[in-house]
């Protein structure tokens, strides 16, 4: 009886001191699993989830305040992909946050622009060049697509263009054929 | 002669060339119409005198039918030559020598046009050995390299002459399949004149032995590892019609504008042409006696890998080296898929030693990563799997849906990166401008109090609240704002009114 | 579908299914022969019963039914079932083993091409382990019965399980040569002394060694049309020998020959038509290898200690399990990677 409490004893205080030993020695810096779900989410910057920016989003998703299904920018794609990573349930994407719309990039006329600077400060990545003053344009490889920028324009001058698809971008379809139309032929 | 004469901007891999006319100009036959952009780019020549009536997206042939950049031109009919000028290609320097030959539009004429002067440039560690022809016609049906080789073998070896010099090559190897016993014999007897190291070897006729990295194997038994260049390895592979133009284009001055084209299949007379680029296929076709009843379609390339024509309006582009008239009796419709019954027939026969039915389910289910594990990358889309296969299913559509997915995915991944770079930038940017201006108004302030030392103490005191103020906006929110005793809640919100009031004082005098 | 290749090859999947029962038939000629002609009544109940239940599966699950009733793979199925059951096997028996087979094994998991377990062996595991009596009640070869039944006296029993009179169930029945050769040995009976017995032909059972031939003679015919490739028959068959030979240079009193262990039980049937079903089975060679020359030694060990005189139905499923962690771990080396050849 005795042999088997000191066994017992002696068996938790050495794995305790394992895991212990563990916990310091490999301790990860930050927070990884912000940054698996901020290189899941496709960095559009555009708020349409309700937070400031894809990186305040991954970490509320992290602590559980916000749902995978906010990200209209991702789609359904990036819904899957939070919920594999999560060991959740896929949701369809909730309408309140936005619906998704075909990949676009801000035009900015510019006959009207006045050189506000409003639309550069909106940006959330930087990619309007331009002074007070001066013209502004957008910068069309920078540019997410977020739409951040249309709404403080005082002249409305920033139209959303979607993007076509050319020579150069064009993908090959998946594969369909039709059994049953087949055999009735 | 065709009438009018279509040719696009991008007849090659890479970048759209730049067109160095406008509508209305007139030009010479061979004079330049579009030149090269960047490095892996080519440049466009007019085939024909005549003037450039119009700059548009015009129909191309591809995969997509979508549409392209192109210049037409109509020919007046004199097949008038611009000036040409030949190069001392034994004497001029190699970067010199690729210019011209970028300039010339000498693109890979096996079916890849890649730029050829690219392809040039010997690795500037490894030395250069073996200089390979590929003269093993890539598909059956395909007959252009088979006449090039009888009729013009001596031009070829002088292109391959240049080559060798180019990249420092020994010995040059030419591939000819062994049911081509004339270009063979053609080859040999140019070789045996032509005083260069050139060996003529008979490989199997065994599809697709005209694949690049197959050929190298075949012939030098090196295999090039993927994703590597076989410089590397001291070898490059080059098709003969390449050599041709090659030798056409520093030792004549010709640029490339035209090309041999066979056209066969359905229809009367199936041969050989050598047509001008921009010609419309159905000049062709109408040349090879007319299509027969049962044609329903054209097919740009060969049965393996060929491209469904929309019209046949479409003009003939550097890369087109076949047309076949297609009817049901000569490529029956294929019957529908069934399911996979993993029997292997596709790995058996796969050029590249894959396991095809892994890469159709993968590519089936969406799961692109594990189809990149699987080395979905090496596969040439040659076709043999599809063709083996007993349950008729697609394979290769299925792969080249998965490629184009995995490179789009790629792309966007590549995009969201950047984007999440410059908004970290961003965010860091404001950091720090806030911090600077905090840094600037204690300065201020501070300066401030030395100066008015004697002032109004109230002043002074308020002077202070504020560079407090400023320094803590700077810094993070503080946490323990909760749970306070009402009096001190009313005098932070009286604190907090008067930061307002300062701070729009603040932005006031700034702006 | 205008796509490339615009050609294909001749080879499709009811051509491939068609050459394997042409490759069954000299087995089943040779069935009759020894055995008598109830065997074709239990194959005719089980092509039967398979396509009607196919075709019945398909319309349930909105699937096309001519394509893949066409395409023989059910047919293959029912015919292998029916040669593994006793040739006198009751009606009942043969339409659920069938109905097993094609409903559970094959169709509820996807139909064809998605089955990961072997249809035919599924549906003889079932019947064997839930009937051991019927299924382990084997008629012996004509020529050794003490009474030989007619062709309509067979069709009786196998639908009304009633013999003529004065005739018992022992008089046409035999304990197969496996079965023999097992129980004996627990007796504690020499191999050597065993091998006398009247049902010991020259290589395996007397009559049945000449059924197992015609199937060695089929595959034969499917290796040469390549139907499949070498790797499984050989591997298998070349690993059943290798373990039984050790095992009886070692002890030749306690364990039968090599020879005998080919030629006995479902083994050519297994090696040619069983193992080789492409979509249980794995898909690279070496992966084929590993997988035939385990089902060779797991066949020998059930024989040898398990529970059943055959073991080759419960090898069969076994490594099916083991399919997809085979082909992971044999992926052969691509073109271009890590090959010696570089420099």
């Amino acid at each position: 009886m005795l042999t088997a409490i000191l066994v017992m004893v002696g068996l938790a205080l050495a794995l305790g001191a394992v895991l212990g030993y563990s916990a310091l020695k490999f301790k990860v810096e930050g927070d990884p699993l912000v940054d698996k779900i901020d290189a899941i989410l496709p960095q559009t910057q555009c708020g349409q989830c309700g937070y400031p920016g894809c990186k305040p989003y991954a970490t509320a998703i992290a602590k559980g305040e916000a749902d995978i299904n906010q990200c209209p920018p991702g789609g359904d794609a990036g819904v899957h992909a939070l919920a594999d990573l999560l060991g959740v349930e896929y949701k369809p994407l909730n309408a309140e946050h936005g619906l998704p719309k075909p990949k676009s990039v801000a035009v900015i006329d510019e006959n009207l622009c006045i050189g506000c600077t409003l639309c550069i400060q909106a940006c959330p990545v930087d990619a309007i060049l331009g002074a007070a003053k001066h013209m502004h344009t957008v910068i069309a490889a920078e540019c997410t697509g977020c739409e951040l920028c249309v709404a403080p324009c005082p002249v409305d001058c920033i139209a959303m263009v979607p993007i076509e698809e050319s020579v150069s971008t064009w993908k090959w379809r998946y594969p369909v054929f039709e059994i049953k139309k087949e055999i009735a032929a | 002669m065709p009438a009018r004469l279509v040719l696009p901007l991008r007849q090659h891999a890479g970048n759209l060339a730049k067109p160095a006319v406008a509508v209305g100009d007139l030009v010479f036959k061979g004079q330049l119409v579009a030149a090269a952009e960047g490095a892996i780019s080519s440049a466009v020549h007019a085939p024909t005198s005549g003037r450039i009536v119009d700059f548009s997206e015009q129909p191309i042939p591809h995969y997509s039918g979508l549409t392209d950049w192109c210049l037409t031109l109509e020919s007046d009919g004199e097949d008038a030559w611009t000036d040409l000028e030949a190069v001392d290609w034994r004497a001029a320097d190699p970067d010199t020598l690729r210019r011209r030959i970028q300039a010339a539009g000498v693109v890979g004429l096996g079916g890849a046009v890649f730029p050829s002067h690219v392809k040039l440039r010997p690795h500037p560690d490894r030395k250069f050995r073996k200089l390979i022809l590929n003269g093993a016609e890539c598909e059956p049906f395909i007959t252009c390299d088979d006449m090039l080789m009888r009729e013009r073998a001596a031009g070829i070896l002088r292109g391959a002459a240049i080559m060798m010099q180019l990249l420092g090559a020994g010995k040059c190897l030419v591939g000819i399949e062994d049911n081509k016993p004339q270009a063979i014999a053609a080859m040999e007897a140019a070789a045996r004149s032509s005083g260069l190291n050139v060996e003529v070897v008979p490989v199997p006729t065994l599809y697709p032995g005209g694949g690049a990295k197959q050929l190298i194997r075949v012939l030098t038994g090196k295999e090039v590892p993927s994703h590597k260049f076989s410089t590397e390895f001291g070898v490059q592979c080059f098709n003969v019609a390449t050599a041709w133009t090659l030798h056409r284009a520093l030792e004549f001055g010709e640029p490339v504008i035209s090309r041999i084209v066979t056209v066969t299949g359905s229809v009367r007379t199936p041969r050989n042409f050598e047509a001008l680029l921009g010609t419309p296929v159905a000049d062709l076709v109408a040349a090879a006696g007319g299509t027969l009843p049962e044609t329903d379609h054209l097919v740009m390339g060969g049965p393996m890998m060929g491209v469904t024509l929309d019209s046949d309006r479409l003009p003939v582009v550097k890369a087109m080296n076949c047309i076949i008239a297609a009817s049901p009796q000569l490529f029956p419709p294929k019957p529908p898929a069934m399911p996979c019954i993993r029997c292997a027939r596709c790995a058996e026969v796969c050029p590249v030693d894959l396991q095809p039915q892994e890469l159709y389910w993968f590519a089936k289910s969406d799961n692109f990563e594990k189809a990149r594990v699987y080395n979905l990358f090496d596969c040439i889309e040659c076709g043999c799997c599809d063709y083996v296969c007993p349950s008729r299913i697609p394979l290769v559509q299925y792969y080249r849906y998965a490629k184009s997915e995995i490179i789009a995915l790629d792309k966007a991944k590549q995009a969201a990166d950047l984007a999440r770079e410059r908004n970290e930038f961003r965010l860091a940017r404001i950091e720090r401008e806030k911090q600077e201006r905090a840094a600037k108004h204690a300065q201020k302030a501070a300066g401030a109090k030395a100066e008015t030392a004697g002032d109004d103490a109230r002043k002074a005191a308020i002077a202070a609240a504020m560079e407090r103020a400023k320094a803590q906006k700077a810094e993070v929110v503080p946490q323990n704002t909760g749970n306070l005793a009402s009096s001190v809640e009313a005098e932070i919100a009286e604190i907090d009114a008067r930061r307002a009031q300062a701070a729009s004082a603040q932005e006031k005098q700034e702006v | 579908m205008n796509t490339p290749p615009y050609v294909t090859g001749s080879s499709s999947v009811n051509l491939i299914m068609l050459k394997v029962l042409l490759a069954l038939v000299p087995g089943i000629a040779a069935y009759v022969w020894v055995f008598g002609g109830g065997i074709l009544v239990t194959l005719t109940l089980a092509s039967l019963t398979a396509l009607l239940s196919e075709a019945a599966m398909l319309k349930l699950r909105e699937r096309p039914v001519k394509p893949f009733l066409m395409d023989g793979s059910a047919l293959v199925t029912a015919w292998l079932l029916a040669l593994a059951l006793p040739p006198l096997a009751p009606w009942w028996l043969v339409v659920v083993g069938t109905l097993f087979a094609i409903v559970i094994a094959k169709q509820l998991y996807g139909g064809l091409g998605y089955n990961p377990f072997n249809p035919a062996m599924v549906g003889y595991a079932v019947l064997l382990i839930s009937f051991p009596a019927i299924m382990t009640q084997w008629p012996a070869p004509l020529v050794l019965a003490k009474v030989q039944l007619g062709f309509a006296d067979q069709l009786h029993y196998i639908f009304g399980s009633t013999l003529p009179d004065g005739v018992l169930v022992d008089a046409i029945s035999s304990a197969t040569p496996l079965d023999y050769l097992k129980t004996q040995l627990k007796l504690q009976h020499g191999v050597v002394e065993i091998a006398q017995a009247p049902i010991f032909g020259v290589l395996g059972g007397k009559g049945g060694e000449i059924v197992v031939g015609a199937y060695l003679l089929g595959g034969l015919y499917l290796l040469q049309q390549r139907i499949m490739s070498w790797h499984i028959p050989v591997a298998f068959l070349l690993a059943l020998a290798a373990v039984s030979g050790v095992a009886h240079l070692a002890d030749p009193d306690h364990y039968a020959g090599s020879l005998f262990h080919l030629f006995s039980g479902a083994t050519m049937l297994c090696a040619f038509f069983i193992a080789t079903d492409p979509v249980s089975g794995p898909t690279t060679p070496t992966g084929k290898l590993i997988f035939a020359a385990s089902i060779g030694v797991l066949t020998w060990l059930i024989r040898t200690w398990g529970g059943y005189p055959d073991g080759v139905a419960f090898a069969v499923l076994l490594l099916n399990l083991c399919v997809p962690l085979i082909d992971a771990y044999t992926q052969p080396r691509v073109f271009g990677h890590g090959s010696k050849h570089n420099d």
